[in-house]
């Protein structure tokens, strides 16, 4: 085990598996988190003709296995390649990298319409009705009071699936992606050196650290009047909705 | 299309259901190993020792924030260098292989404990001191308090944390085919090499670990149930 021996070798490597692994979970959570808004609302206020089929995704994407949706994507697309062909999307299901995005967002669209769900129905109906009363269309209450408010209530848990997020995209190297996992897979296949997890391990808790703390002061930026704090970086915007 | 999952020769039938079998077996084992981790660890970080408290803290902080393939990955490959290195001080000849459900058990058991520690924390918690000394002021002994007082009201506290992890611990299992163990994820895989119909195994792997996550939820709420039963609710 020669433990800073193979980081400076091995560091390049390593680093541009960190950029993968941020490539993967943030570009996820991000189409993710314009997704789970409309989905939630359909959640909320649709009708049965919509809640059902959305239920039955969100159910079968929270009881299945990440790596079976990622293998019915990468693997299955194969089952229907000249279809694909035809329609010109072969060459996106070819990549790993995308079949792996797109089972990260599928999956965590799903978790993240339920945070919200449980946000938007956190927020009190006085509030809404206070909108409606002051003649605030609908698509301007969900702007200025529902969804600030549902986001405050949902901060927290949404951190969390992040973090979760950003564990999960280390099953990617299963299909071929060369993020920080399948780096360490092949540092270690290639010197047989245990301290290469060592540094993967100390990398992925540096990245859900990092995240961590820039996820609390967005936090605190978005509720100063629970946290106390003045508003700085994002000011103007808060000000505006707390005055 | 049916023929495809038929048992006997013609099918994928008997393979899948082995597999499933595996699978089951796995998440059953690493369920108490994980659940005594997780009185270990919820233990250690109420401790009234500086230390003990660390290294509570410390294995749930860090087995949380690490993804789970990784840990398998550790596991399988760090306890085999290190079993070895051990066995061939003994005898230089020798070599042992860790066997991939055994470094699945502990894995699993790791991750589910490191959560279950903080679920349990949580509960622990929340127990009203005055019930103990009650319990003392009766002249119950230590052992009796843990196990009349405090277990039965931990479990009803816990048991919603600990049933998702269960949830999680039943996906989770499909990683172990990573590391070559022929659970119910391997044997689809097998099925799709040899019948090149990949969407429709794994289709049907997906739906049977539905399946498993839908029953056990079902008995998860029977179970919530039966431990509140006879508590006031508002």
């Amino acid at each position: 085990m020669d433990v800073f021996g193979v980081f400076a070798q091995f560091w390049p490597e390593l680093l541009s598996g960190v950029g993968i692994t941020i490539k993967l979970a943030g570009l996820g959570a991000i189409i993710a988190g314009f997704l789970a808004p409309l989905l939630a609302l359909v959640r909320v206020n649709g009708g049965p003709a919509a809640q059902v089929p959305l239920r039955f995704y969100i159910s079968f994407m929270r009881g299945t296995p990440l790596l079976a949706q990622m293998f019915l994507i990468y693997y299955g697309s194969g089952q229907f390649r000249p279809f694909l062909q035809d329609i010109g999307l072969w060459n996106f299901f070819r990549e790993p990298f995308n079949c792996a995005l797109l089972a990260f967002v599928m999956n965590s669209t799903a978790y993240q319409t339920e945070i919200l769900r449980g946000g938007i129905m956190g927020v009190p109906h006085g509030e809404i009705e206070a909108g409606k009363a002051v003649g605030m269309s609908y698509v301007m209450s969900l702007r200025r009071v529902v969804f600030p408010h549902a986001y405050r209530i949902a901060w927290p848990a949404l951190g969390n699936e992040i973090i979760l997020l950003i564990k999960a995209s280390a099953l990617a190297s299963v299909v071929t992606v060369f993020d920080l996992m399948g780096q360490t897979r092949a540092i270690f296949q290639k010197t047989f050196d245990f301290s290469v997890y060592i540094w993967a391990a100390v990398l992925y808790l540096c990245l859900t650290a990092a995240f961590v703390w820039i996820w609390r002061r967005f936090e605190h930026r978005l509720s100063p009047h629970i946290h106390g704090k003045r508003p700085s970086l994002l000011g103007a915007m808060t000000k505006r909705e707390t005055a | 299309m049916l023929e495809l999952f038929s048992f006997g020769e013609a099918g994928w039938g008997d393979q899948l259901l082995q597999g499933l079998l595996v699978t089951i077996q796995l998440a059953l084992t690493a369920l108490p190993v994980g659940l005594l981790l997780g009185f270990a660890a919820a233990g250690a970080s109420l401790s009234p020792y500086r230390w003990l408290r660390a290294i509570g803290t410390g294995y749930t902080t860090i087995m949380r924030g690490l993804p789970e393939l990784l840990t398998l990955f550790v596991v399988y490959n760090g306890l085999g260098l290190l079993l070895n290195s051990i066995v061939s001080s003994w005898n230089p000849d020798a070599r042992v292989e860790l066997s991939s459900f055994v470094a699945g058990v502990i894995a699993l058991g790791l991750v589910f404990g490191a959560f279950a520690g903080e679920v349990l924390r949580g509960a622990f918690q929340s127990l009203n001191k005055g019930q103990m000394e009650a319990g003392k002021a009766v002249g119950m002994r230590p052992t009796q308090v843990f196990f009349r007082i405090m277990l039965p009201q931990v479990w009803r506290f816990a048991l919603p944390g600990l049933g998702n992890l269960w949830i999680n611990l039943l996906k989770d299992t499909a990683l172990v085919s990573v590391i070559a163990l022929d659970d119910l994820m391997r044997m689809t895989q097998v099925a799709v090499r040899s019948t090149k119909q990949p969407f429709t195994f794994f289709l049907a792997a997906c739906l049977i670990y539905w399946a498993l996550c839908v029953i056990s939820e079902i008995v998860l709420a029977r179970l919530e149930k039966r431990a509140n039963r006879g508590v006031r609710r508002a």
